[in-house]
């Protein structure tokens, strides 16, 4: 093994991660933000609300996602009045495919982490919030999406990692991100064990940053589980 | 609705065939290893405890794609040198489908040693217990006793693997074997109808995973019949 052709090529990789990490954040950032109205109408007992969700999440959760990307980079060419209209300023680059289809993906999942959260509620919360007159709007904003969130995080955190490593799918369609990087190296030097033994190395260090970071936060978001310690109790005169 | 061109049988039947045939095989490769991460992880022997643990926790930061790129291009280097070293002058070409389920088996052993653990521990501890009371061995023990009881604990969590695994193997498709999602891929290319084609696949990766839902279902009841149910 050789790792001087590495060291000399660092610099894809480091331009790799950067993809990676631009993608993945963005992805989970939006996904975030459409799973949580979707959560939130997903509790609604109205079914009409409820169908094109469930549709929505059984078909991304029930699909594997290089199909997902797939259908979205190759498929949607296929239609004339797509690429007749301004989306298919988008539609054609890679990117922004691989950005659409990991944010979809993102947010079915997160979607169910959440409503699994919100339906979770302790009910004499509600029953409580209720009593002091709070509106449903109110009430979700300051009981129920708080406590959901903090219930949401250990499987949240799950679906960080897994969109992590998902995102190295979107090497396939051309993208260079970490594996986008190391598939080069491989392919220039016809070296797989440097090439790709580098970018594992990468992500290990990315998905144990990011456990490291929830751990803190968990400790954080949880501080009123833990035991009290004598020391935290005022001592008596 | 949808006109395959002729494509439909080969995708549909030669396609998901193949499909199953990976996840199934790496399923055995991940019980197989699951079950022996699971005993080494909850073995007294400190060796044992630490390579279970750093097998779990290296499969578990890589992504499945760069090990499976990493076992695919880095075992045909290996492969050839070893074959150089004890004198075959010939080219060999790695198998992808040994290539693919090796890779998925071996992630997901990792996953499988958790769910096994988590399993095995869910068993009461006085029921091992008693087995060797009665003078079992380790090994009666285990398929008498152990094994019965922890099957329904881990069903649950073998499922989740076992969905998550079979839209792994989607992967198999990037290292050129010819599953359901390559030969759709290849299809499209040629009748310019690729999203026709990859929603074909996708509908046939909902009725595998609905399916599956429902025997894992069946088996958990199953499982189950000596439990009252709240």
């Amino acid at each position: 093994m050789d790792f001087s052709i590495i060291l000399e090529n660092i610099g894809i990789y480091f331009e790799g991660l950067r993809t990676t990490l631009i993608l993945v954040s963005a992805s989970l950032l939006l996904g975030l933000m459409i799973a949580i109205p979707l959560a939130v109408l997903r509790t609604s007992k109205n079914y009409v609300i409820q169908a094109p969700i469930r549709a929505f999440v059984y078909f991304f959760r029930g699909t594997p996602l290089l199909v997902q990307m797939f259908i979205i980079y190759y498929g949607f060419g296929q239609f004339e009045a797509i690429k007749a209209s301004f989306v298919w300023y988008f539609f054609k680059e890679a990117w922004f495919c691989a950005l659409f289809a990991f944010t979809l993906n993102t947010a079915a999942y997160t979607t169910e982490i959440i409503r699994g959260a919100i339906e979770a509620t302790p009910h004499g919360e509600i029953e409580a919030a209720r009593a002091a007159g709070m509106s449903r709007l109110l009430m979700l904003r300051r009981i129920v999406l708080p406590s959901a969130f903090r219930r949401a995080l250990p499987q949240y955190g799950n679906e960080i990692i897994f969109m992590l490593h998902g995102s190295s799918l979107a090497s396939v369609i051309t993208i260079v991100d970490i594996t986008g990087a190391a598939r080069i190296i491989n392919s220039r030097f016809y070296s797989p064990y440097e090439a790709f033994l580098t970018a594992a190395v990468f992500y290990m260090a990315l998905t144990f940053t990011i456990v490291f970071l929830l751990k803190k936060l968990e400790f954080r978001w949880f501080a009123h589980l833990r035991p009290q310690t004598t020391s935290n109790t005022p001592t008596k005169v | 609705m949808f006109n395959l061109h002729g494509y439909g049988p080969s995708i549909i039947i030669d396609g998901t065939l193949l499909t199953l045939q990976v996840s199934l095989s790496s399923l055995v490769i991940a019980m197989l290893l699951g079950i022996l991460g699971a005993l080494a992880k909850l073995s007294p022997s400190k060796p044992l405890q630490l390579s279970a643990q750093t097998y779990t926790t290296i499969i578990r930061g890589i992504p499945d794609l760069v090990l499976m790129l990493l076992v695919f291009f880095g075992g045909q280097v290996f492969i050839n040198q070893m074959a150089l070293a004890i004198g075959y002058e010939e080219y060999i070409d790695i198998n992808p489908f040994m290539a693919g389920v090796s890779t998925i088996g071996f992630i997901f052993g990792a996953y499988m040693t958790e769910t096994f653990r988590g399993a095995i521990l869910a068993v009461p501890r006085g029921q091992i217990e008693a087995a060797y009371a009665y003078g079992m061995t380790r090994g009666q023990m285990f398929i008498r006793i152990l094994l019965p009881q922890m099957i329904r604990h881990a069903i649950p969590g073998f499922g989740n693997n076992w969905l998550v695994m079979i839209k792994t193997t989607a992967l198999v498709s990037i290292i050129g074997l010819d599953d359901m999602v390559r030969k759709a891929t290849l299809a499209g290319g040629a009748t310019r109808k690729p999203f026709t084609f990859l929603v074909v696949v996708a509908i046939n990766y909902l009725i595998i995973t609905s399916i599956s839902v429902t025997a894992l279902k069946w088996l958990e009841d199953r499982y189950s019949l000596g439990v009252i149910k709240a």
